[in-house]
């Protein structure tokens, strides 16, 4: 018989048991492969980036130069991305949230759908928008396409992640609008999704960081070209798959390679810092 | 256009025969009753007797509820409130509601006169900013939050919020007020300011109010509506002016409920 622990024992959960410091060396390697991966691309990537890199084209397929049109065709990518997600994801989750009823058949298939959609790996994606998009549709190996395929891949993360910031509005809201005689339209747009805001900005980070690191979605729609982009229709090359390309077929690449990754995992940590910054300036909370 | 002005005896609602179901369970039964217009008409009774459930099926908010089952008959003036082809959103526009909990929406507090007002199309801003003073002062709340309507609606406190509620209620001109209990989340002193401004509102809207409080029903009400529940569900025993429900009762049930022997 052991005396009981008199050690400070805040959570109650009485005498540490063996397992959990079998959970906090799991956290522990976590955390150092994070810190490893961040420390070796700045270790490699850092002596690459500079001004120069940033507003000079490629050059020798890439080992020299910079990455200043693959930046362009990015955002491009992106904005088409963006363009078609956020009207066509809001109006799918007020649908699904707010205007049917939840043991509605319609309601359930779709979700069920993109439940399924979101399970799918990439590469399909790419080949669907590929065949499309790009043949299909005859909008060819461009931004357009690109942009188009990855709204396809994010909108039920998108969509899904508003649906719920849709539902955790309090009926007590849904009720007062009712009995002010707003009609249901007006009580969706009006009352409920101003106050989704946070889900939709956390959608719309969710999102931007799944499209911004898909290669395989890309390859096959947006294509590789290195030009500047003129418009839509041209084919860009997106820093993801700059970045696939530098590491796996170009010989010498691997400098610029880690280079442009410390560029990408820097837009991502920008876009998180002003998504945050726009739930401060509404007086919302980022979610955790 | 206050539906008051003339001095119209007809009842400003009347139900017939009004049944409501939660899928197989009965709430009430056969409730009939003549609302008067431009009088407070007080619902009493114990929990759970439908006093509420009736009151939110006067403007088919029970419409939401999907197991929800409404028959009889109601009517407000000449509209059969019931009937299918009945414009809900129009039906409560002319009916405010009041909750048991204050329910501002979470925008400031001009926003929250500002969205329905322009729902109900009122798109001059000059407009709206003077019949948002008006609502304010016709419940007290203009002077206290005059400086911060800019503010967000929940840094109010909670007899602030309600007063806000039925200010918001009441900018929009309704011609019957429905409380569900809007005092019973409240503190003494925020209760009594609610019900001061109930009382100033006496002779300018008909009201029908639902309140576990018999002796606030006895301050402000003209008329009393008792309800009771057995094992079919609520029933109305007895309703009648004020003072005849509390002095000379005719039910036994009645007598024994407003002493407070019971429920």
């Amino acid at each position: 018989m052991t005396a009981p622990s008199r050690r400070f024992d805040p959570r109650g959960l009485g005498p540490a048991h063996p397992s959990s410091a079998v959970s906090v060396g799991a956290a522990a390697a976590v955390l150092a492969v994070f810190a490893w991966l961040c420390f070796d691309m700045v270790r490699q990537g850092v002596g690459v980036v500079d001004w120069q890199f940033l507003v000079h084209e490629p050059s020798d397929a890439g080992r020299a130069g910079g990455i200043a049109p693959i930046l362009v065709s990015t955002l491009w990518i992106l904005a088409v991305c963006l363009a078609a997600t956020v009207p066509l994801g809001l109006l799918t989750s007020i649908y699904l949230a707010e205007l049917t009823p939840r043991d509605d058949v319609v309601g359930r298939i779709t979700r069920r759908s993109l439940d399924a959609l979101a399970a799918v790996p990439s590469i399909v994606f790419g080949l669907f928008g590929n065949a499309f998009f790009a043949y299909g549709l005859g909008l060819g190996l461009s931004i357009l396409s690109g942009g188009l395929t990855l709204a396809c891949m994010i909108l039920p993360l998108f969509i899904r992640t508003v649906e719920l910031g849709l539902r955790a509005v309090p009926a007590s809201q849904r009720d007062a609008a009712h009995a002010l005689g707003l009609r249901p339209i007006a009580i969706a747009f009006r009352v409920v999704l101003p106050q989704a805001t946070p889900a939709i900005v956390a959608g719309l980070v969710l999102g931007i960081g799944r499209a911004l690191a898909e290669t395989a979605a890309l390859i096959f729609t947006s294509g590789y070209q290195t030009r500047f982009p003129t418009s839509v229709f041209d084919s860009g090359r997106s820093l993801s798959v700059h970045i696939f390309d530098l590491g796996a077929n170009i010989p010498g690449g691997d400098a610029r390679a880690y280079g442009s990754a410390l560029v990408l995992v820097a837009i991502l940590f920008l876009l998180n810092r002003i998504a945050t910054s726009i739930l401060r300036l509404f007086g919302l909370e980022a979610p955790r | 256009m206050n539906s008051c002005a003339d001095d119209c005896p007809c009842a400003a609602m009347t139900t017939e025969k009004l049944t409501l179901h939660y899928g197989a369970t009965a709430a009430f039964r056969d409730v009939s009753l003549e609302i008067p217009r431009c009088e407070i008409t007080a619902l009493i009774g114990p929990s759970g007797c439908g006093k509420t459930s009736f009151l939110s099926s006067l403007n088919r908010l029970t419409d939401l509820v999907p197991s929800c089952r409404v028959t009889g008959r109601i009517t407000l003036g000449d509209l059969e409130v019931l009937a299918p082809d009945t414009n809900v959103v129009a039906l409560r526009r002319r009916i405010g509601m009041i909750f048991q909990k204050p329910n501002p929406f979470a925008f400031s507090i001009a926003k929250n006169f500002a969205l329905p007002l322009r729902e109900h199309g009122v798109r001059e801003h000059a407009e709206i900013e003077q019949r948002t003073e008006a609502a304010l002062r016709d419940v007290g709340l203009w002077d206290e939050v005059r400086d911060r309507l800019r503010r967000s609606a929940r840094t109010l406190s909670g007899g602030q919020q309600q007063r806000l509620c039925l200010a918001r209620a009441l900018a929009l001109e309704p011609e019957v007020l429905l409380l569900d209990e809007p005092c019973s989340a409240l503190d003494p002193i925020s209760s009594a300011k609610v019900e001061d401004h109930l009382q100033s509102l006496k002779g300018r809207f008909t009201v029908v109010i639902v309140t576990h409080n018999l002796a606030q029903a006895r301050r402000i009400a003209d008329r009393v509506v008792f309800f009771w529940a057995d094992e079919s569900g609520g029933r109305v025993v007895e309703s009648g002016p004020v003072d005849a429900l509390f002095e000379d009762a005719i039910d036994p049930l009645t007598q024994a409920y407003v002493r407070g022997q019971h429920g």
